[in-house]
């Protein structure tokens, strides 16, 4: 689970262009949107896009997201048990 | 001081019409068919498949019926927006006997034009450039002046009669032939798709179980002018404030179509008791039409009757916010106003008063009003002129 | 240009309140350049490399910059060697007037890319919502808190008659105080922005002829 979470560190800074944010910044438990790495709507989109594309996970319901991309802890654990790539 | 208050005085002065309006849609390629059409409750919006990997709604013009309309009027090349603009524009451009000289004007208004065009690698033909669709609908009639393209999201059609307004007042021209058109393609709708914007029904506006858009295509054109002879309204007031809030998500106070309704009553000199209808955005998005319920409701529009044409045509882009103002202007002439096509349960937090049946109403004003992404909106107030149709 | 512009021009003119131009900025082949000195200068780079280098050179500290398209980008950093210090509180009455010869098409191709293989087909809404030429207006708008009116138009060429009548009307109206005048044009990496403010501060006369010599320089 570790290069799980390390991999989607990665690919969030580069996927949604968060170009002053380095992997050591966000921790495993922050917020993702909100407060924590301000992501917004389009983001969340995005984010949906990539669970598709390099994990072949289809949200069957787009409103899931918010759980699912609470932080990267929960996104790893949601990854890992519903992964099909 | 006197100087500043004669120029205000001289672009006040000048009135400034609609006197012709055409439009090519599903419901039909007149006004009357389309206005019948929707006066009996039937919807352009039907099943497709193809364009998405699953089947979807969307409100697509025949193209069969596209096809023999055009071969009518020429035999030449043209894309099929061009046709379908260039059958929008055609019968007021040979009717309203209005010469192509130097102060007439051609603007056109359209989101992604020739989009159907765009090559998977290779240059670009010249027709997926705006100006190059424009030129192409410009030659075909004979127009003399540059023409102007506006491409300002899903405000574009109705922000081109508030340019138009202004053009004229201004004397650069007295007469400003609008088109706007815009296609059902793949192009958009996977993008709207992408946005998890569009819904898996016919699109329900203010609905509670509303969940995103219908998208539509359609042509629609007008003659705005500043004789008044065969006028059917006046514009009398307009206004375009952005949202300074999002790129795609509305404000959640609607501060900017507020603020546009603000404007253009103000500019007409009507209070909120002289709107006698709103023609509506009404996308059917759960904040769009929440926005707009908020913003009218700002404004004391509570218990204005409105309506979304967009339950008959779909979300037409740069066709809508035109297409939606010449079937509005129909109302207007026949003090009629129409069903809210797809609204069933109240879904939006604060009241506005949807009309859920045809009726008779007397309407002297009434307001057109957009939003769009980039968080544009724009809202025209018209006035009822003695001249009717 | 065109008689009933000259025209109307000369009457409007005699008549009515003058407008300036009060600052402008150029942004070509990896120069940026305020009130015709250069303030920034990256060549031989891509855009990309030299938009993140002129942004870090502005110090503007505004991270959705890295969420823009190619023309988002272009046009925010020249709308902010002009409106840079101004208040971000509401107040700010200038109204955006833009055009271009490519619309969004440079984004547009990379969406279209997206979704033309239908084997690797992930259309992605982050690009899509920037395939529309106003968007760029409207992040101007959102960074400036600027509740005015923002228009974009599509012209063949540079066209000077139209920014200049259709800002004087916008002034003569009273629709904003000031008008961000953007020619902002972007296509596979061949960019040019041009941006200038006009309102009725004093300056250079708000006239065709300016405005093209200022656009050559």
């Amino acid at each position: 689970m570790e290069a799980l979470k390390q991999e989607l560190k990665e690919k969030i800074i580069n996927v949604l262009n968060l170009e002053d944010i380095a992997v050591e910044d966000v921790n495993d438990n922050d917020a993702l949107f909100g407060d924590g790495l301000g992501l917004d709507s389009i983001d969340a989109l995005e984010l949906i896009v990539m669970l598709d594309k390099d994990y072949g996970i289809k949200l069957a319901d787009p409103k899931e997201g918010k759980a699912i991309f609470q932080s990267i802890e929960t996104m790893a654990k949601y990854i890992s048990e519903n992964r099909t790539k | 001081m006197e100087k500043k208050s004669r120029i205000r005085k001289i672009m006040e002065l000048k009135n400034v019409y609609i006197t012709h309006t055409n439009c090519i849609t599903p419901l039909g390629f007149d006004v009357a068919a389309n206005v019948q059409a929707i006066a009996e409750g039937n919807t352009g919006i039907t099943q497709q498949s193809g364009m998405l990997p699953e089947p979807f709604y969307a409100g697509v013009i025949d193209n069969d019926a596209l096809t023999t309309a055009f071969a009518a009027i020429s035999d030449k090349k043209y894309t099929r927006l061009e046709k379908m603009m260039l059958l929008a524009l055609q019968p007021m451009v040979q009717k309203s006997g209005v010469q192509l000289d130097s102060k007439t004007a051609l603007l056109l208004s359209t989101t992604k034009g020739n989009i159907t065009s765009l090559p998977n690698e290779g240059n670009l033909p010249d027709e997926v450039y705006l100006q190059g669709l424009a030129k192409n609908i410009a030659g075909f009639f004979g127009f003399t002046t540059m023409p102007i393209v506006v491409s300002n999201a899903c405000v574009s059609g109705i922000m081109a009669v508030s340019v138009a307004k202004r053009l004229i007042q201004s004397g650069l021209y007295d007469n400003v032939f609008i088109v706007a058109g815009d296609e059902v393609s793949e192009f958009v709708l996977s993008g709207f798709n992408s946005f998890q914007a569009m819904s898996s029904v016919p699109c329900k506006p203010y609905s509670a179980d509303r969940s995103g858009v219908t998208l539509g295509e359609a042509a629609a054109a007008v003659l705005v002018t500043k004789d008044s002879a065969k006028a059917k309204a006046k514009i009398t007031g307009d206004g375009s404030i952005n949202d300074a809030n999002h790129i795609s998500g509305p404000s959640r106070t609607g501060e900017g179509l507020f603020r546009s309704i603000e404007i253009a009553m103000k500019e007409s000199g009507v209070g909120r008791e002289k709107i006698d209808y709103i023609s509506t955005h009404g996308t059917a998005t759960p904040f769009n039409d929440e926005m707009e319920a908020i913003a009218f409701n700002r404004l004391g529009l509570e218990n204005v009757p409105v309506n979304s044409f967009k339950g008959y045509y779909g979300h037409t882009l740069g066709a809508s916010g035109l297409l939606e103002t010449v079937i509005a202007l129909e109302s207007m002439a026949q003090n009629k106003v129409f069903t809210s096509l797809g609204y069933d349960e109240p879904g939006v937090s604060q009241p506005i008063n949807v009309i859920t049946k045809n009726e008779d109403r007397q309407i002297n004003y009434f307001l057109k009003t957009a939003s769009g992404f980039g968080g544009c909106n724009t809202a025209v107030v018209f006035e009822k002129t003695g001249n009717g149709r | 240009m065109g008689a009933a512009t000259q025209q109307w021009y000369l009457k409007k003119q005699a008549m009515a309140d003058k407008h300036f131009i009060t600052d402008y900025c150029t942004i070509e082949k990896g120069r940026i350049k305020r009130n015709g000195q250069e303030v920034f200068a990256a060549s031989d780079t891509s855009f990309a490399d030299f938009a993140k280098q002129a942004y870090k050179h502005a110090e503007t500290e505004y991270s959705k910059f890295f969420k823009m398209d190619n023309l988002s980008k272009l046009s925010f950093l020249a709308a902010d060697l002009l409106l840079k210090g101004q208040p971000l509180d509401g107040s700010n009455n200038t109204a955006l007037l833009f055009a271009n010869i490519s619309s969004s098409l440079d984004t547009d191709v990379k969406f279209n890319d997206s979704i033309s293989d239908k084997d690797n087909y992930f259309p992605s809404p982050a690009v899509f919502v920037y395939t529309l030429p106003n968007i760029c207006m409207g992040e101007i708008s959102i960074r400036y808190k600027l509740y005015t009116e923002n228009s974009f138009f599509i012209f063949e060429a540079f066209n000077p008659e139209f920014f200049a009548n259709y800002a004087a009307i916008l002034l003569d109206t009273s629709r904003a105080d000031k008008v961000l005048c953007g020619w902002v044009e972007f296509f596979k990496d061949d960019y040019k922005a041009f941006m200038y403010l006009v309102s009725k501060e004093s300056g250079t006369d708000n006239t065709i002829e300016n405005i093209q010599l200022l656009y050559n320089s």
